[in-house]
């Protein structure tokens, strides 16, 4: 009997803001997914779109993105950069088969625990209802006859 | 037989045009043909696979291979060159980075054949025939080679040891290229054969790029009227320059048209669509939804405009499709 | 090997060629050639993957069909934006592009001509396999003319990247009209290469008459009924009937020489359609109003024909003058309109390479074509959009259809070559059924019918071949089930060798 599908997601959380809320909700003892594997990044601007995309090709089955509210980014403009990004990253990989649950934005402050639990849930559960994310075509077929 | 080196050309899934380049080197080609020793040429040549199989293994110095493999017959002739040769060099678009074919990728054989064979308007195909790996006619068994569903760069089928970028490559390049081969100047394994700087360092408009450009809205070429002198980002048209190698010399700026991305990215870029995604997000775009969704609104098809040649070297290297229809 | 085993002969790859092709010959118990078959074992799927692409995209994405004649796609695809867009460039603008264009067709006759199809002619198809490639060439008509077709080459590619941007896959086109206008020391640099190349193509018609026609055994050769298939012809023509390579209808005149039907582009799809076999990718276009009857000639067969003996055919007059002259004693020579001779079309090149040129001197001449006004923005909502024109190798389609935003839905192309895939699969197979006897193979019968097929073809060769320059050839003998019996090699010496 196969294992049931367990989502596993690559979060990219700014260090100022989303990291700290992370620690929060730990500290706080709030109960969320165990999907996620959280990367540690000064800022959200910092996100490059080839490590989204490289997640996705390594296995990833949902990318989330955490960074500061509009305004109040450590950096000023990191966030809008990241906001930017992402919105020409959401279409291409859109275009690319990738179905748009499976990658999300989130503005996170450092006091905001309780929404890094329930964003990352809602996540995990769309994720799971999506089913794996197969990064690599993993055989090629050549048929010998070409059918209808 | 010569003691030149012996070089060989060979093309996969390509338009000839890396081939034309060859030819217009014009009064150089004489030069470079009394250097060496061109030994495997299918457009010239005759190429017949048990030859090749006879020539020793590694006794063709270089062979420059263009075209992406898309059918099982490349799949083996780039396999088979690259036993016998003692270099191989990607040589153009295609093989580089997938090129212009790579955009297949967007589906598979079971989407494109029908398209080709029994959806065009002007094939109506009452029987619905559709070509095959073996067929029989006339009591006759034909056979054809077989197509993948995905394009592949030539690195993804084989060791590859140089690269010369470009659709097509320039002829400067090209000379570039065979005469550090000729004089044993070639770099370390797995090099560009270009510079490892972006297109805008040698653009003639580069007086006028801005320091900073926070465009509301991005056009499209046919949208307005482009000025000849001014940085084309500048202009609010999308140029991929400051994301793609130099090396061409701005061929497609001077003839007043954005740089689409042919000579792919520099050495610190994996993939090259993500980062110019990542250029042009720079250069446009608003504080929230609404001034971003404006901004962005005139690039509808994100992988015709960032992955238009590199779809096959990218890190996802295709669509996920559902499996059959 | 005994004689009665042999069942198939296979030529891989057929050479001096743009593209890949292998032809498999099928013999009877007598040795007799009983099929032959051209095969193109290749597809990349360019009418799929166009789909979701921007309209404005496709002038540069569909010019990659072809690096040899890039700029033909990239014209007919700005025409089908012209019209998907309903919008007319500005007089400046079309005067560019058909510039362009002949500019182009003038540097492509003369590859071809002078590297490619044409060595079997300059040479001679007996003529020893060691000569018969550019340096042969040469060697008949001087080492300085050698140069003087390199030179003129690289000044008509210089011209088409100053226009262009690029000479392989340009950028020019938009909806609309062209990228950049023509500066005035740019017209010039246009005037003095197109007077040079007027020159240049009356000397190439100067050494086809010195070499070839008075030579009476290539006369007779051109003449003979092996290289010889009546079917229909098709070409874009002006309003007066006279050979336009970039704009007007199209017309198709019958086997015996009436006109069959004019039509506008528009209205492509009633009169052209599609066949495909299973044993190709390549498909066979063939004249939808008479119908698919097979691989067969006649007046009551679909099969057509496309590029320079067609437009000579289906015209009736060359739009200048000296050109007009060079078509006279064509037609005076060979016989009335129309000349069903196949190698004809190497002639027939030559007068369109004049006519290319001359219409390089009248456009470059022209005090409106640097005028600066040479866009006009389209405003109406795309929807739908055909293009032709005529390339090199014959007549090239392309038709899109568009979403509101003007992004591609949909993409039919009909690419030259396919119009004359089914004359040159019935060449083939009668240039094989007419030289290969009893199974019996050699050195000059393969290059017979490998003649066949480069005189419809612009080729990819190279001004290289093998050097000391031949193309070796190898021939694979098969049974009935496939199995090797033998291998034929022609040698780079023109020697031939069983292995």
């Amino acid at each position: 009997m196969p294992d049931p599908f367990e989502p596993r997601i690559v979060a990219f959380f700014c260090n100022w803001c989303t990291y700290l809320a992370a620690d929060l909700a730990g500290t706080s003892r709030l109960k969320y997914a165990p999907n996620v594997r959280v990367v540690r990044l000064m800022c959200s601007g910092r996100v490059d779109p080839q490590f989204v995309l490289n997640a996705f090709a390594r296995g990833a089955d949902g990318v989330l993105i955490g960074g500061c509210h509009p305004g109040d980014c450590h950096y000023q403009e990191g966030n809008y950069k990241a906001l930017r990004r992402f919105h020409l990253l959401k279409r291409l990989l859109r275009e690319m088969g990738i179905e748009e649950e499976r990658i999300r934005l989130e503005w996170i402050s450092a006091s905001e625990g309780d929404k890094v639990r329930s964003v990352i849930n809602d996540m995990v559960e769309k994720v799971r209802a999506l089913g794996p994310f197969t990064a690599r075509v993993t055989e090629d077929r050549v048929l010998e006859e070409v059918t209808a | 037989m010569s003691d030149k080196p012996k070089v060989a050309f060979y093309w996969c899934a390509s338009c000839g045009g890396c081939e034309e380049t060859v030819v217009d080197l014009e009064e150089k080609l004489l030069d470079v043909v009394a250097a060496v020793d061109i030994v495997y040429w299918p457009v010239a040549l005759d190429f017949k696979r048990h030859e090749l199989e006879t020539m020793p293994d590694g006794s063709i110095v270089a062979t420059f291979l263009n075209g992406a493999i898309r059918t099982t017959e490349q799949e083996e002739m780039a396999q088979l060159l690259r036993k016998k040769s003692q270099l191989l060099f990607a040589f153009g678009s295609c093989s580089h980075l997938g090129g212009i074919p790579g955009l297949a990728n967007l589906w598979d054989r079971e989407r494109i054949l029908p398209t080709v064979y029994r959806e065009s308007p002007s094939t109506p195909n009452p029987e619905g025939t559709v070509p095959r790996r073996v067929s029989k006619v006339n009591g006759d068994a034909l056979s054809l080679p077989g197509l993948f569903d995905t394009v592949r760069t030539l690195d993804q089928v084989v060791d590859v040891d140089y690269y010369v970028p470009g659709c097509p490559p320039t002829p400067k390049i090209l000379l570039a290229a065979l005469d550090a081969l000729l004089n044993g100047k070639l770099p370390e394994k797995g090099t560009v054969l270009a510079p490892d700087q972006a297109l805008c360092e040698e653009c003639p408009r580069k007086e006028s790029r801005p320091e900073q450009l926070s465009l509301a809205e991005v056009k499209r070429p046919h949208q307005v009227l482009i000025d000849e002198t001014t940085c084309l980002l500048a202009q609010g048209v999308l140029c991929l320059g400051p994301a793609t190698r130099a090396g061409c010399e701005a061929l497609c700026v001077k003839g007043n048209m954005p740089c689409t991305g042919c000579f792919g990215p520099t050495s610190r870029v994996k993939d090259f669509g993500g980062k110019a995604l990542s250029a042009m997000a720079s250069v446009a775009g608003g504080k929230d939804e609404a001034e971003i969704a404006r901004a962005f609104e005139n690039i509808p098809d994100s992988v015709g405009t960032f992955y238009r040649y590199s779809l096959p070297s990218s890190l996802l290297r295709r669509k996920r499709l559902e499996a059959g229809r | 090997m005994s004689e009665p085993e042999r069942r198939r002969i296979t030529i891989d790859p057929v050479t001096r060629l743009e593209g890949h092709g292998r032809i498999e010959i099928c013999l009877d118990e007598r040795g007799e050639v009983d099929r032959a078959y051209f095969q193109v074992p290749e597809l990349r799927g360019f009418e799929k993957f166009c789909e979701g692409r921007l309209a404005e995209d496709m002038p540069q994405i569909t010019s990659r069909i072809c690096g040899v004649c890039p700029t033909a796609h990239h014209m007919a695809s700005v025409k089908a934006l012209d019209s998907l867009y309903q919008v007319d460039p500005p007089p400046a603008a079309k005067k560019i592009r058909e510039l362009v264009y002949s500019t182009f067709m003038a540097e492509d006759h003369i590859l071809h001509f002078y590297f490619l199809g044409g060595p079997d002619f300059i040479v001679g198809p007996s003529a020893p396999a060691a000569e018969r490639n550019v340096l042969g060439v040469i060697a008949k008509v001087g080492v300085e003319v050698g140069r003087k077709v390199i030179t003129t080459r690289r000044k008509l590619r210089e011209l088409s990247a100053l226009a262009g941007g690029k000479a392989i896959h340009p950028v020019l086109g938009l909806p609309g009209g062209v990228a950049k206008a023509l500066k005035r020391e740019d017209q010039a640099r246009f005037c003095e290469v197109a007077k040079e190349t007027v020159d240049f193509a009356l000397f190439t018609l100067d050494t086809f008459e010195k070499v070839v026609l008075k030579n009476t055994d290539y006369v007779n050769l051109i003449l003979s009924d092996t290289f010889t298939h009546r079917t229909y012809y098709m070409g874009m023509v002006d309003k007066s009937n006279q050979i336009n390579f970039y704009d007007g209808p199209i017309r198709v005149v019958s086997p015996s020489g009436e006109e069959f039907i004019k039509f506008r582009s528009e209205s492509y799809l009633d009169y052209l359609t599609e066949h495909v076999e299973p044993w190709t990718y390549m498909k066979f276009c063939f004249l939808k109003p008479v119908g698919w009857k097979g691989f067969t000639e006649g007046p009551e067969s679909g099969v057509y024909c496309v590029a320079p003996l067609a437009r000579l055919n289906a015209s009736e007059r060359m739009a200048t003058p000296l050109a007009q002259e060079a078509r006279e004693q064509f037609y005076a020579t060979l016989g009335s309109k129309p000349v069903h001779h196949t190698l004809a079309n190497h002639w027939a090149r030559i007068v369109e390479l004049l006519y290319a040129a001359e219409r390089m001197q009248e456009l470059s001449a022209d005090p409106q074509i640097i005028d600066p006004h040479v866009r006009t923005l389209p405003i109406a909502t795309p929807r739908e959009g055909i293009g032709v024109v005529e390339a090199p190798r014959g007549t090239l389609i392309h038709h899109y259809q568009t979403d509101e935003k003007g992004i591609i839905r949909k993409a039919n192309l009909i690419v030259a070559t396919q119009n004359n895939a089914a004359r040159i699969a019935l060449g083939v197979e009668k240039t094989a059924k007419a030289f290969i006897r009893a199974g019996n193979i050699s050195d000059g019968i393969l290059n017979m019918v490998e003649m066949t097929f480069r005189a419809y073809d612009p080729c990819l060769g190279c001004a290289t071949h093998s050097m000391p320059g031949n193309m070796p050839l190898n021939i694979r003998v098969r049974d009935r089930q496939g199995r090797i019996l033998a291998i034929l090699q022609r040698d780079s010496e023109g020697r031939i060798h069983k292995r």
